[in-house]
């Protein structure tokens, strides 16, 4: 078996949601699967791994058991290839939006509309999940969604527009080519002559400033001018200039991503400084069948480290065991002497 | 050692700093909101801070990967530095900074 990645959308049903694709939801699918439970994860970045691979895939870990050094990409594949016999269903690039009753366990909606009946669902959201940065810019919000604009979903909208993007990021180079050769006039701003972004990209934007074809200023956007959320100018400012406004009917500003605890907090659940407290035999939230395991959750002693997380998913999974399995024996295994076990891993 | 740290509604905050510790864990261990999410890996850009008058020039200079990584910083200014690069010594004693706004 092999993890299976869902299209969105849909009706599943399955023992176990885990909200979450970092390390501790994968590592959660492993101690499920052991005990023959089957899970979904479901997370808003289009690939798992969490913070490991958003934040750090190719720094260094060292305090993995028995791993001397591996990166935060090298623990995300070997745990996929650790998790390949439970076959788990990943919902990858959707936010878990809502949680209700739905019979004895629960159906989570995302943001794709795919729905998903578990009898326990597992809150595994780091941090919280991954959305793009907001600069704090005054009045920008009134702006959201007419001419200010954090991802690129649709490009027709930027037709013939003037677009002005913000950054210095691969998102913010790769859109600025992108959309140039349809805006009406693209314009770059970011705060110094120099960019994180790929060479080959900065290479391509600098030939089409020196062609006139894009414009580029080292600026930082003080302000937003216009009316009923449709933008007309952007004021700038820099040393040289001071404050100058230039005309913009459409604002891309990408300053990469940022956590928030997002839709989890309307899940019902008991919250402590955005955290969730949970018991420390069961990792059970104060909402029976509803668990919390990794970063998110809080309890005397946490410490937000990658090894507690697997402890926290192996406690869980008993007692998901006894919600989903409440007829049987829960019998407690060694992976090195059960056959029953090594059959489900696929070396017996 | 001090570090002087003014916060987002303009109450300053006078820390006992540790030699050794970065800025970023000197105002953590405090409880100033400073979301610092990768945890001083220098990958995220929210432990924004900014280097209040001539101390900007007393810092040693900021790494390549630091500049990089401000290009995904909020409001960034010529004076900003991110706070988990900052290791806290005797001739920092005094530091001031300011914390950075965040993402909305």
């Amino acid at each position: 078996m092999t993890e299976r990645v869902a299209a969105p959308g849909g009706i599943h049903k399955t023992d176990v949601v885990i909200i979450g694709a970092g390390p501790i939801g994968l590592f959660a699918v492993f101690e499920l699967g052991l005990l023959d439970l089957k899970s979904h994860l479901i997370d808003i970045l289009d690939r798992p791994g969490g913070q490991c691979t958003e934040l750090y895939p190719e720094k260094p870990i060292y305090d993995i058991p028995g791993l001397v050094e591996v990166t935060g990409q090298g623990l995300t594949d070997r745990l996929m290839d650790q998790i390949k016999p439970f076959g788990a269903t990943l919902h990858v690039g959707q936010m878990a939006e809502s949680l209700e009753k739905a019979g004895e366990g629960w159906r989570i909606t995302t943001d794709a509309g795919t729905q998903i009946e578990a009898r326990v669902v597992v809150v595994a959201a780091g941090g919280g999940s991954f959305t793009p940065k907001k600069p704090p810019i005054p009045g920008i919000e009134s702006y959201e969604n007419t001419s200010v604009f954090y991802a690129v979903r649709k490009m027709d909208r930027f037709r013939d527009k003037i677009v002005v993007i913000a950054g210095g990021g691969d998102s913010a180079l790769d859109w600025a080519l992108n959309l140039q050769p349809i805006a009406k006039r693209l314009v770059l701003v970011h705060h110094r002559d120099g960019f994180r972004a790929a060479p080959d990209s900065v290479n391509k934007m600098r030939a089409l400033v020196a062609e006139g074809k894009m414009e580029f200023h080292v600026a930082s956007i003080k302000s937003l001018r216009g009316a009923e959320g449709k933008l007309q100018g952007v004021v700038l400012n820099n040393k040289e200039r001071g404050d100058y406004e230039i005309p913009g009917e459409m604002l891309l500003p990408f300053f990469g991503l940022t956590m928030k605890l997002g839709p989890v907090a309307n899940f019902g659940i008991n919250l402590h400084e955005n955290l969730i407290p949970v018991d420390t035999s069961k990792f059970e939230s104060n909402v029976p069948g509803l668990f919390a395991i990794g970063d998110i959750n809080t309890y005397p002693g946490k410490l937000k480290l990658i090894l507690s997380g697997f402890h926290e998913g192996a406690l869980m999974a008993q007692q998901a065991f006894r919600y989903c399995r409440p007829n049987e024996k829960l019998r407690f295994q060694y992976t090195t002497s059960s056959s029953s076990l090594q059959k489900k891993l696929g070396v017996a | 050692m001090k570090l002087i740290v003014t916060d987002r509604t303009g109450n300053i905050h006078e820390l006992d700093a540790r030699d050794d510790w970065s800025a970023m864990e000197v105002i953590r261990d405090a409880n100033l909101p400073l979301s610092a999410e990768c945890g001083g890996a220098c990958a995220c850009a929210t432990c924004h801070v900014y280097i209040d008058g001539a101390w900007s020039e007393k810092l040693p200079s900021a790494a390549q990967q630091e500049i990089d990584m401000l290009d995904f910083g909020v409001a960034v200014q010529d004076n900003s530095r991110l706070s988990c690069q900052i290791k806290m010594a005797p001739g920092l004693d005094g530091l001031k900074v300011t914390l950075a706004p965040e993402s909305l």
